[in-house]
């Protein structure tokens, strides 16, 4: 298995280590519940280093990320915006979900997935292949990436690195800052504020010393799946994969439709029926909603994408793809084990910035 | 966390404990629920419910994943911890105090077909190679 840079800081704090894509990571370091309600109450950090930077350097990146992108890259027209996307076979299936960011006309940054980091890659260097053979495609595998996230996370942060405040204080949602050798970007995937950082490998771990002293806990990524559930956000390979569009994954929001712009995938989209929908789900009765479990509604069957035990609601929540037609506030079943049980058809996110939405 | 050394186990990770008025609780022991991680729900036979040995019978589930609880012994389910359906953290703070349900042995002499705890620390070991 391969290890990140914190592999050693993980064992001394005696977490529980898991293959994960290949990668050794720490899924609990003693309690995955106690972990998720740090993140809403206080600052957790996480050892996301086995997700991959890729840096697309040279002239013509904009217009290549316009073709390759199924979100439009010309959203992002100040420096260090970011932007989440998926990333589209010709078939409209998803190869994987990203966040890109601009940094100069010459250096767009792009984050994968750890499983599909290699796939990523070798998808992206045909494309470029076909569409701009001068691009540079540039996979920083040296680099480390530690989130801190929660209603603390920005203080711990700047209290743990000094000189930090300064730059990164005024940072809006969905933006990112080089500072020296840090890339340090106001993003997560928990639905709280806080940072992404990535920075060389061999500083990780002095950097997550620094926020261990600060206070900061070690958060296992067992937290990080019930967290990112309550804030509503698809997990790549669960909520929706190659088989699945966009559209069908909650995710339309992300694909420009509306201009002229040719991307990859566009014309599946634009031909292929929209039967399908994501929504949440709230189980009502005693029990845990899980991924695969059928679901029963009056327009249909359908099926669990993910579910789990929500610490913050205190109950079983999902998200599920159901037929058009199941609307919010509808009730459905959901077959768990010999039983049927009722859920309740919501909105998502469940939770967002430390509060219960439904 | 030692194992008891006066309970009784099965290589499906279940501990039995024979009770003086010769009933037999059964829970689940301290490895399994360190496997499991926090758990979340549970779910107990039915009163007056017959098993037999082996039998799938309970469901206890973490944030993680949902297990089977598979009947130690035959016999009649006689008593559920209400208490652990409200508190299912019980199973992860207490493994050995917190008991899930117990039955009446359809035969006291099945006990012996189980491990003691030198058996069962023997088996969790060799699970972990």
């Amino acid at each position: 298995m391969k290890q990140t840079p914190l592999n050693a800081k993980h064992r001394e704090a005696n977490a529980k280590l898991v293959d994960f894509s290949g990668w050794e990571m720490p899924i609990h370091y003693g309690s995955q519940i106690e972990e998720h309600h740090v993140v809403r109450t206080g600052a957790g950090m996480f050892d996301v280093s086995h997700m991959l930077p890729v840096d697309i350097k040279g002239e013509g990146a904009r217009a290549f990320l316009k073709k390759l992108l199924a979100n439009n890259v010309d959203k992002l027209q100040t420096t260090g915006k970011a932007l989440y996307s998926c990333m589209l076979h010709e078939g409209g299936g998803v190869v994987d979900d990203l966040i890109v960011y601009f940094m100069t006309e010459t250096w767009f940054r792009i984050v994968v997935n750890a499983g599909c980091a290699e796939k990523d890659i070798a998808w992206m260097e045909v494309q470029r292949d076909q569409f701009a053979p001068g691009l540079q495609i540039i996979p920083c595998r040296d680099l480390a990436m530690i989130a801190i996230q929660g209603p603390k996370a920005a203080e711990k942060f700047w209290e743990s690195l000094p000189g930090s405040e300064g730059p990164t204080k005024p940072m809006k949602p969905f933006t990112a800052i080089v500072i020296g050798t840090m890339f340090v970007a106001r993003t997560g995937y928990t639905g709280e504020d806080g940072f992404e950082i990535m920075l060389p490998g061999r500083a990780a771990p002095y950097m997550w010393q620094a926020m261990l002293d600060a206070g900061v806990k070690p958060i296992g990524l067992g937290a990080r799946d019930t967290l990112r559930l309550e804030a509503g956000m698809n997990l790549f390979g669960q909520d929706m994969d190659e088989k699945t569009t966009p559209l069908e994954s909650g995710l339309a929001w992300t694909v420009d439709l509306k201009s002229e712009r040719d991307f990859i995938g566009k014309d599946a989209l634009l031909r292929l029926p929209r039967a399908k929908q994501l929504v949440g789900l709230v189980l009502q009765d005693r029990g845990v909603l899980r991924g695969h479990q059928k679901v029963f509604t009056a327009a249909g069957e359908g099926e669990v994408t993910s579910g789990s035990f929500s610490p913050t609601l205190n109950c079983a929540i999902a998200l599920a793809r159901v037929p058009v037609g199941v609307n919010v506030g509808d009730e459905v079943e959901v077959a768990i084990r010999d039983k049927k049980l009722k859920a309740r058809v919501v909105k998502y996110p469940f939770v967002r910035n430390g509060k219960a939405l439904v | 966390m030692s194992i008891p050394a006066d309970l009784k186990y099965t290589k499906s990770h279940e501990w039995v404990r024979l009770e003086a008025d010769g009933s037999v609780s059964v829970g689940i022991t301290d490895h399994a629920q360190e496997l499991l991680g926090d758990m979340v729900f549970i779910e107990n036979p039915a009163l007056g419910r017959v098993l037999n040995a082996g039998e799938e019978c309970a469901v206890v589930e973490s944030v993680k994943a949902a297990s089977d609880v598979y009947a130690p012994i035959a016999g009649e389910v006689i008593a559920a911890n209400e208490e652990l359906e409200a508190s299912p953290d019980l199973l992860n703070k207490d493994p050995y105090g917190a008991w899930m349900f117990k039955v009446k042995p359809a035969d006291a002499g099945d006990l012996g077909g189980l491990m003691d705890a030198a058996a069962y620390q023997a088996h969790v070991d060799s699970e972990a190679h």
